[in-house]
């Protein structure tokens, strides 16, 4: 039977999805339902693509980061600043387009900076990440001046964040078009073999003839700019920018995703259609948590027994033992084949 | 722009404090400046002190301790008539209020108690966040009258003490009203994101919100995100799912505006016009305070002229 790789390659991350997609349904009955509300789709499994956007943009910049044995810890603090820069240039007057350039400008400097500590001057990334994690909340605020900037009067931007197309939220089309755009640039060309090669062994890619702080310095960048597209879209979807709270941890999760999603967090093989499973994954569980009605004092203690699960199933050594498992089985088979023709 | 009308303001009074003989010293040490709220209740401090002629030194401990303990002790040196601290935490204050009171200069607490023996303050004031939450579950009792009324929860940060005072005084104002249940109750962190994410859940799991005839939300925070949820459901927020929630803060006012929102309690930013009023009356007629001095948890409903009060309260720096 052809499976396509793809499908052979996530097999754990798919049936994980599906287990608690399902127990999502158990829980709450109408999980799967979609209704057309104000010409767009509304249903459950609508609020969990739409709800993952932000993680789902953060997940793909952070594979690729991870993927050269990086991580980039500021995200969270980018998308405060860049939701910050795009509420106030909103409420300035400037026109949407001049927003948007301007928000993805500052996501894209913020992530050249980074690229720069790490490529440039050789610091280890979760200490020159974690610089921007720790300022950036700060140079949100002094954007806001310390209020939520609240654009309620300025739809062309609040639609980014709640409108619809082709009856789909926003979010949902932003995250997808990104996400295929980033996976025909590193899968249809070299690119992603070479961060491979950069996050397998540096100095030999290096040696090799790989310009590693080039691309070390674009995919830090990369990230950066998901991390705007993120910002934005968590401003939009509150009609103002929340300085302490936007994108609040969300790098943690981020990070998760790439990890549930099969990417080794020592470099080296990615997978960007794993981060993607990742992120729905947390999403479906944060909705399913909120659907099933437990008191919230269960939520974090929930979420991280599920997430422990998770990992022990995908764990080198529960891997190992499946494998043998089936290896074992496979000779009984063979064995039991082979007495059947001597017996005849 | 703000600032600057600001220090004019300061500025002003502390000119009009040099003119007069009999103007008083006072010195606030502020947690900081972390929420809207905060700022709000600077700026409300700044005006109730110029209102009044006093001087007021203004310290900000950019929310740690050892700067408030700091700025008490050089306004100590200074030989303030006064001191007013919001205490960033609850203990550790002993030391430097007994040193305070050496020098007999009174301290009153802004916003929080603290654990410290009374003698060693004048008086605190505060707001009663059980009272405010039963002014908001009173206010429902009130409007629903005898129909059946399920009800949504948005809690603030799970434990937090806001959370779990707001929350009781809500249930206590609707203990013996058996038509009025909370049927979901969940955090929203008191964040604008997580009140909608949760109230987009609460939406989904009640049938699209049919049942649900009222959502009480512990800041308007989290209110302001949920109305967003009830109308991307095709719902109408204030009408088909009244909502109440706490703070007052300006931009639930612009939801009364648009009709979106029912009630909101009061969190005033004004914790020192009582004080000074306290301490003026302590000052010159030597009449010791109460230890504990309430704020009003005032009751806002679109009928209170919203945009009058959006306006007022805009300008506060919230």
């Amino acid at each position: 039977m052809a499976v396509p790789t793809i499908v052979r390659e996530r097999t754990p991350q798919l049936i994980v999805l599906a287990v608690i997609l399902a127990l999502n349904a158990v829980i709450s009955p109408g999980f799967f339902s979609i209704e057309i509300q104000n010409d767009r789709l509304y249903g459950s499994l609508i609020d969990v693509l739409n709800r993952g956007a932000p993680v789902t943009l953060l997940a793909i910049g952070m594979t690729l980061v991870i993927a050269t044995k990086g991580i980039d810890l500021s995200v969270g603090a980018v998308m405060a600043i860049v939701g910050a820069v795009a509420a106030s240039l909103i409420t300035s007057g400037y026109s949407l387009p001049a927003t948007l350039a301007g928000a993805l400008f500052v996501g894209l400097v913020c992530g050249l900076w980074n690229g720069a500590l790490v490529a440039l001057l050789d610091i280890q990334p979760i200490i020159a990440t974690l610089i921007l994690m720790v300022a950036g909340r700060g140079i949100a605020q002094l954007i806001t001046e310390g209020v939520i900037l609240t654009f309620n009067d300025k739809p062309e931007l609040i639609f980014v964040g709640s409108g619809s197309f082709l009856s789909l939220p926003m979010p949902v089309i932003i995250w997808i078009v990104i996400a295929i755009l980033a996976i025909l640039v590193v899968r249809r060309s070299a690119l992603g073999l070479l961060i491979e090669a950069i996050g397998i062994n540096r100095r030999a890619s290096t040696l090799s003839g790989v310009n590693s702080r080039v691309i070390l310095l674009a995919v830090y960048a990369v990230s950066g700019l998901c991390a705007a597209v993120a910002g934005v879209i968590a401003a939009a979807d509150i009609k103002g920018a929340d300085a302490n709270n936007a994108g609040l941890w969300l790098e943690m999760d981020a990070i998760l995703a790439v990890v549930i999603g099969g990417t080794s967090l020592l470099g080296g093989r990615f997978s960007l259609v794993g981060s993607l499973m990742g992120a729905m994954i947390i999403q479906s569980l944060n909705t399913g948590i909120l659907l099933a009605g437990f008191p919230p004092e269960f939520n974090l203690i929930i979420k991280a027994a599920i997430i422990l699960i998770i990992l022990i199933v995908q764990s080198p050594a529960s891997q190992t033992a499946m494998a043998n498992f089936r290896a074992n089985r496979q000779t009984v088979a063979v064995k039991t084949e082979s007495r059947e023709h001597a017996a005849r | 722009m703000r600032t600057l009308n600001l220090l004019a303001a300061t500025a002003f009074a502390t000119a009009l404090s040099v003119s007069s003989a009999f103007a008083l010293t006072v010195g606030f040490s502020q947690i900081g400046s972390e929420s809207g709220w905060r700022a709000a209740e600077t700026s409300v401090t700044k005006l109730e002190a110029q209102k009044r002629g006093i001087d007021l030194k203004f310290a900000d401990a950019q929310q740690k301790q050892e700067n408030q303990i700091k700025a008490v002790r050089s306004f100590i040196a200074q030989g303030v008539d006064a001191i007013l601290i919001a205490p960033v935490v609850a203990t550790g204050w002993d030391a430097v209020l007994k040193e305070a009171k050496e020098a007999n200069i009174p301290v009153i607490l802004l916003d929080r108690q603290i654990d410290a023996p009374e003698d060693l303050y004048l008086t605190a004031v505060t707001s009663d966040q059980v009272h405010e939450g039963k002014v908001a579950g009173e206010w429902l009792v009130k409007t629903v009258g005898d129909k059946p009324c399920n009800i949504v929860e948005l809690q603030g940060t799970t434990g937090s003490s806001p959370a779990i005072n707001r929350k009781k005084g809500f249930e206590e104002a609707i203990a013996g009203h058996d038509n009025l249940k909370i049927i979901r109750s969940q955090t929203g962190d008191f964040t604008r994101t997580k009140g909608k994410e949760v109230a987009e859940s609460f939406l989904k799991a009640e049938n699209g919100g049919k049942n649900i005839c009222a959502l009480y939300a512990h800041n308007d925070d989290m209110a302001v995100g949920a109305i967003q949820a009830i109308k991307e459901a095709g719902l109408q927020p204030g009408k088909d799912i009244l909502v109440v929630s706490i703070d007052a803060v300006p931009d639930i006012f612009q939801a009364f505006i648009a009709g979106e929102a029912n009630a909101t309690v009061e969190l005033t930013p004004n914790m020192a016009g009582p004080a000074f009023d306290a301490l003026d009356a302590y000052l010159k007629d030597k009449k010791e305070p109460a230890k504990w001095i309430q704020t009003e948890s005032k009751l806002y409903t679109p009928a209170d002229d919203p945009q009058k009060v959006y306006d007022e309260k805009k300008g506060l720096g919230y």
